[in-house]
């Protein structure tokens, strides 16, 4: 495997508005919801092009979950935006009832996910969408690591005929994905190959897992990355497959430590292949203001905290 | 869909009446009083105004009929059955198990029936669904019209409201709403609950054209559509004056059946009160033979 580098810094926020952009080219029934957030949620970009597709509900995400559902019934395939905590928490009746239980093909797309959200504080950092989004029948679940990750999956999304979430974030991180690495909804990557442990990460994280990789290798511990861009339907064969080749499990996402990335990953394990399994995640607590960075250390899950999680669990390896 | 007269329509309503009593004695369970007064305007509805297919409930070309307040299901379940969207001997299969009439509206592609678009039960969100489904149709230029009944005290959720400004914006005019105005929720009448009134004047504040109608009077019901469907630039709402229980003496414009079914007797008494129809019932009971 060639190494995974950072090429440049750019947002998956917008990978989500340029793909938005291709897709309103391709795709006349692409229409776009906009709750008066669009330059953050980067949907101005699609809004600037096909103006005659963009729909304005206001600061009302209840109405916007609706709204999008009765689109599909007209043969559209719309996108409902907002930061994450407004796209899932605030209409989750709307999004249970119209969406997922009627099996309206919605594509929910979240912006500002994460503690990594930063200095906006604790009520924008959405913590529990990915807890609220998985547990519903029908939907899909993702969470992309980079730009060129996000642009894909969402280009991806519309073949899919349910309803669907995608989680990204706001900061300027790391793109490192490009097209040599295959990406298809629902397929687990292996970004690094090992033998002693395996980091099954998400989202921002992954990039984190890929420098704790580093730090560990140095030290002669074989580390196997991989990154479980969907959360549902979850690629149960890449867990079950790296419980048994490396015995010990570390999980690591920017939500809370239950009901994410970690707790699907320890029903599979717990089904298939018991397995000595660490979370990395924010321990079930709110956040609060301060940089990504900052929090990420202090909320311990950035590369350190993966890199002691993982020694925490070659402890308990048998 | 259907062309009936008014004679046929009225008589269509008594039989839907029928229907529901009938509907609640086997299953025990559902509501009473909102669906018999919502009889006419079902009639109205599926056998006059909407345009469609019961044997092609999909048809690209049909007008679309959301039931926001989906614990009027009985009422819906009763006019689809009539209309021809599936056999009316499935009638007696109300809230029970491994059966489609379930005990609010269920989407066809799990437990639903035809002729159901989406799921409802959960109040507040008919609106916005009947909005997005009229903007999408708009952009298409097509001529689908769209239909949204809301309850009275359905409208106590906030999100209705956001969905009347959102239609508001867009000028959308090939909508109209129905609300349910018969002054009774679970509690107690609308008023003590959460005070709705003018209420006319809120929907006109919201920037949508205001017609009130009679929605017990068919006549005055189907002239107030008319009206409303010539309405252009902007969402018309038929506020529409029913009686919870019409048809049935002892439930008329009583709160207390907004929820429960009637007991054997009740019931009785309830059909002795409602004719039967050229249409005939779904059900003979054993004591209707003696």
């Amino acid at each position: 495997m060639t190494k995974l580098q950072s090429k440049e810094l750019k947002s998956t926020r917008l990978g989500f508005g340029e793909a938005l952009v291709e897709l309103g080219k391709e795709n006349p029934n692409i229409v776009v919801l906009g709750g008066d957030v669009t330059g953050s949620v980067r949907t101005d970009l699609f809004k600037k092009a096909f103006p005659e597709r963009f729909f304005s509900v206001g600061v009302a995400e209840q109405d916007m979950m609706g709204t999008a559902a009765g689109f599909c019934l007209a043969g559209k395939i719309p996108f409902a935006s907002a930061y994450g905590e407004f796209a899932t928490g605030r209409p989750f009746d709307q999004i249970r009832q119209s969406i997922a239980y009627s099996e309206m093909p919605v594509k929910i797309c979240a912006s500002h996910c994460g503690i990594t959200v930063g200095p906006d504080g604790a009520t924008h950092q959405s913590l529990e969408d990915l807890a609220t989004m998985r547990v519903l029948p029908h939907m899909y679940v993702m969470t992309t690591c980079d730009y060129y990750q996000t642009f894909r999956a969402v280009k991806e999304c519309v073949n899919i005929p349910s309803p669907f979430y995608i989680r990204f974030f706001r900061d300027n991180t790391p793109v490192f994905t490009d097209d040599s690495i295959p990406f298809q909804i629902g397929k687990a990557q292996t970004l690094i190959e090992g033998s002693d442990v395996t980091i099954i990460a998400a989202g921002l994280q992954v990039w984190e897992a890929i420098l704790a990789e580093e730090i560990l290798s140095a030290e002669k511990i074989s580390v196997r990355v991989i990154n479980m861009h969907t959360i549902k339907p979850l690629d149960k064969e890449a867990i079950i497959k790296a419980a048994k080749e490396t015995g010990a499990i570390v999980t690591a996402e920017d939500h809370q430590i239950h009901c994410g990335l970690g707790s699907a990953v320890a029903e599979v394990l717990a089904m298939n292949h018991p397995t000595p399994q660490e979370f990395v995640a924010v321990n079930d607590t709110f956040g609060e203001s301060g940089i990504g960075e900052q929090l990420m250390k202090k909320y311990g899950i950035d590369k350190d905290a993966i890199v002691s999680a993982v020694k925490r669990v070659l402890k308990r390896k048998k | 869909m259907h062309n009936f007269s008014v004679e046929e329509l009225k008589e269509m309503a008594r039989q839907i009446r029928r229907d529901i009593m009938k509907m609640l004695m086997i299953s025990k369970s559902g509501h009473s009083g909102g669906p018999l007064g919502l009889a006419d305007i079902f009639s109205s509805l599926y056998f006059k105004i909407l345009k469609g297919n019961p044997k092609n409930p999909q048809w690209s070309e049909r007008d679309f009929f959301f039931l926001s307040a989906g614990h009027l299901a009985p009422v819906w379940y009763s006019t689809l059955a009539r209309a021809g969207f599936f056999p009316i001997s499935e009638l007696d299969t109300l809230r029970k198990i491994n059966g489609r009439l379930q005990g609010h509206p269920a989407p066809p592609k799990t437990h639903g029936l035809p002729g159901i678009e989406i799921a409802s039960g959960a109040l507040g969100q008919g609106m916005s669904i009947a909005v997005g489904c009229a903007l999408g149709l708009r952009l298409d230029k097509k001529p689908n019209h769209v239909f949204v009944l809301c309850g009275d005290g359905e409208l106590d959720e906030g999100q209705t409201w956001e969905g009347m400004m959102t239609a508001a914006h867009h000028n959308v005019d090939n909508l109209t709403a129905i609300v349910d105005r018969n002054f009774c929720q679970i509690d107690e009448r609308t008023e003590t609950v959460m005070k709705l009134e003018p209420l006319s004047d809120k929907w006109r504040a919201f920037g949508w054209n205001v017609i009130e109608c009679d929605g017990n009077n068919i006549e005055e019901f189907l002239f107030a559509v008319d009206t409303a469907k010539k309405v252009k630039g902007k969402p018309t709402v038929l506020i529409a004056k029913t009686f919870m229980g019409r048809g049935v003496s002892f439930m008329e414009d009583d709160y207390k059946w907004h929820g429960v079914p009637p007991n054997d007797e009740q019931g009785k008494k309830a059909l002795s009160e409602l004719a039967p129809t050229k249409y005939g019932d779904f059900i003979t009971f054993e004591w209707e033979k003696e």
